[in-house]
């Protein structure tokens, strides 16, 4: 077994683990956690196959930035797991034989031979950094879909300031210079009754 | 490394480069109106969509031409998809003006923008000739539409809609994009004429296609909202602001027949013996269900929804006889009467709305059956108009959705697939039952409501050339279908 293959078994075992955990830990925030751990350890098994780019982006974007978010939501919320619970282990098992079944019937179509790709297929030739590559195809041949997102992206702000923006708010607040030029009239006024006879 | 790259041929893209810097300059206009009613934000909105149409007429050359690194297509198909798109946005933002300006949460500038995004996202999945373009333009376009949907967030219903939106559209996507990955997988190409190719050529591992083309299927199914992935039509129609469901219900069925086109007939013809037959099953049962479901419902724009369902249903039928038995001779008239059905139908179903959105006051929605009691005693002719509404829904001869169904009839018949056209009859028949329902609701029972009708003028002038284009266009179908036919005929 060469260094290569160790270290692929190595990360494999941490991922593995770390996912089972997301989904087994009682702890919101253990279970946040453990979901950093995969997404690193997924990182690094891309760097393996000489992916550098996505491993960096996903430890930047999905550790570095959607996962701080994730974690700041679940400190501030408090979830009740308890009630999530509920029900689950009566659900389980047909959740787990529809689950089962569908990994299954995948397993057949996929496990056919088409998708067995030879790993010689699947490596990179030396020297080329697949970062250069794919900024500069992003910028040429994929500049519209590029464009694209980025109004997508657009779209999410315009549509999450729409959805939450309640206007500026009108809070009290006191003008020194109004208080000092006011004058008896504007805050007493004498009213002219008739007189009640009874 | 890319030395050899050119620069790509802004031209045929020049309505979507437009409408994108014209909605980025909107958004930054509207910040400085002060008027409550935005009308400079609306007449601006307006001019772009119009500026869209006259730029897509004159830079229309007819050909097929590919640009963006054959990301971008731009055919006849395309040019006539997108001018019905701009006329029915167009309407869609007419009806809707005195419905948002009469809700306060819902009258704001975005609401423009965000159409106009809609409207982007709608033209470049009609453009589309690879799976990540397509993937994008639906994105834009869903994206746009959950935040629409959600404006009115004081109401309950609206909120929910919205959330069921967003996690099936989701869903949706999840598949569609599975089945695109899948696809990829078989043939080493996202674009569509670059795996028509390849599919030509043969030597495909036909198990990995079929397995890519049912999620494919299924998630363009979800998007028409066919059954059985239709479950998010009538929550979706019912619980969005109605000026919002009448976007939804018109526009991106446009779009969504376009998709289905480039992906189904361009992309993956070779396969046609394969989606045909999922196709059918699809139809027949939307057909069925949303014929049959529609007759329970007593909230207007709910029976719309289902009507919705039964009417994509049908224009499934014409996309599934184009090839008969690897013959593709009808697939022209099979294609085009699809597409004219749809054209058609997004008419119909825009002035439909339109009319529910006449009828609705602030603070009223008009949006139950009973709510349209005795019309005709309130205003003769809009109950006329409503009445050519739904007699041209129910396929009454002589109004467009009377040819429409005869066109796509006809082309099952000319396909041999008698038993299906006699199924489409028959639940068409069923069908008819709830669409004359409203006609004799509106002329034989008293109004609950006595009061006239107060919807501005330009909105009485657009719902009675709506409701009279039905009519017209009802004599003289041959104007639209031979536009249509003609478009498929130099872009197929």
């Amino acid at each position: 077994m060469d260094f290569q293959t160790l270290v692929f078994f190595f990360l494999s075992a941490i991922l593995i683990v770390a996912s089972l955990r997301v989904i087994t830990a009682r702890n919101p925030v253990h279970a946040a956690l453990h979901l950093i751990l995969a997404f690193f350890t997924c990182g690094g098994i891309w760097a393996l196959l000489q992916a550098e780019f996505l491993a960096i982006a996903i430890i930047l974007v999905y550790v570095g930035a959607v996962m701080v978010l994730f974690l700041f939501v679940v400190m501030m919320l408090d979830i009740n797991l308890d009630r999530i619970r509920q029900g689950f282990w009566s659900y389980l098992p047909l959740g787990a034989m529809l689950g089962i079944l569908m990994v299954m019937e995948m397993g057949l179509v996929l496990g056919s031979k088409y998708f067995q790709v030879p790993a010689a297929d699947a490596l990179m030739p030396a020297g080329v950094s697949n970062t250069k590559s794919i900024g500069a195809l992003m910028f040429t041949d994929f500049v519209y879909p590029f464009e694209l997102a980025s109004i997508i992206l657009l779209v999410g702000m315009i549509a999450a300031i729409v959805l939450t923006h309640r206007g500026p708010k009108k809070s009290k607040y006191t003008n020194p210079n109004q208080q000092v030029f006011v004058k008896a009239k504007d805050r007493v006024r004498v009213l002219q009754m008739p007189v009640e006879k009874d | 490394m890319f030395d050899n790259f050119v620069v790509p041929d802004l031209l045929p893209a020049a309505p979507e480069l437009f409408l994108a810097f014209m909605a980025l300059v909107i958004l930054m206009i509207d910040l400085t109106v002060k008027d409550r009613r935005r009308t400079l934000t609306f007449a601006l909105t307006q001019l772009t969509l119009v500026g869209c149409a006259v730029i897509q007429l004159g830079t229309s050359t007819g050909d097929v031409v590919y640009t963006f690194s054959n990301m971008f297509v731009d055919d006849l198909m395309a040019d006539l998809l997108k001018l019905f798109l701009y006329m029915t946005v167009i309407m869609v933002l007419f009806y809707s003006r005195a419905y948002i300006l009469d809700r306060e949460v819902m009258n704001k500038g975005e609401y423009y923008v965000l159409a106009l995004f809609a409207t982007l996202g709608m033209m470049v999945m009609i453009s589309a000739n690879n799976f990540v373009t397509i993937y994008l333009g639906l994105e834009l376009l869903s994206l746009s539409l959950y935040a629409m949907v959600a404006m009115n967030r004081e109401s309950v219903t609206s909120t929910e809609a919205a959330m069921k939106y967003f996690v099936l559209g989701a869903l949706a996507s999840g598949l569609l994009l599975y089945g695109m990955s899948m696809i990829y997988g078989a043939t080493g190409s996202l674009e569509i004429t670059g795996i028509a190719e390849r599919l030509y050529g043969g030597g495909v591992n036909k198990s990995v296609l079929t397995f890519g083309l049912v999620f494919l299927v299924a998630g363009l199914a979800f998007k028409l909202g066919v059954v059985p992935f239709h479950m998010w039509i009538p929550d979706v129609y019912h619980g969005a602001p109605t000026s919002v469901t009448l976007f939804i219900g018109s526009a991106p069925k446009l779009a969504a027949f376009a998709i289905v086109m480039r992906l189904l007939v361009n992309g993956l013809i070779t396969m046609a013996q394969d989606w045909q037959a999922m196709l059918v099953i699809l139809s027949v049962l939307s057909m069925a269900i949303g014929n049959l479901a529609a007759i329970a419902q007593t909230n207007l724009k709910r029976m719309l929804a289902y009507s919705a369902i039964s009417h994509m249903g049908f224009m499934l039928l014409g996309i599934t006889t184009g090839v008969v038995g690897g013959d593709a001779r009808f697939a022209l008239n099979a294609y085009s009467s699809a597409m004219f059905y749809v054209v058609a139908y997004v008419l119909m179903s825009a002035g439909t709305f339109g009319m529910i959105l006449l009828m609705a006051r602030a603070g009223f929605e008009a949006d139950n059956l009973d709510d349209f009691k005795g019309l005709n005693k309130r205003s003769p002719w809009f109950a006329g108009i409503m009445m050519m509404l739904m007699f041209s829904m129910a396929g009454v001869p002589f109004f467009i959705g009377f040819f429409a169904k005869f066109a796509v009839l006809q082309a099952v018949v000319a396909a041999g697939y008698m038993w299906l056209a006699i199924v489409a009859v028959l639940f068409s028949l069923i069908g008819a039952f709830y669409y004359l329902r409203v006609v004799k609701l509106m002329y034989f029972d008293a109004p609950l409501d006595e009061s006239p009708l107060t919807a501005a003028l330009d909105m009485r002038i657009l719902i009675s050339a709506n409701g009279l284009a039905v009519a017209l266009l009802g004599i003289f179908p041959q104007v639209i279908m031979s536009l249509c036919a003609y478009a498929l005929l130099r872009s197929l």
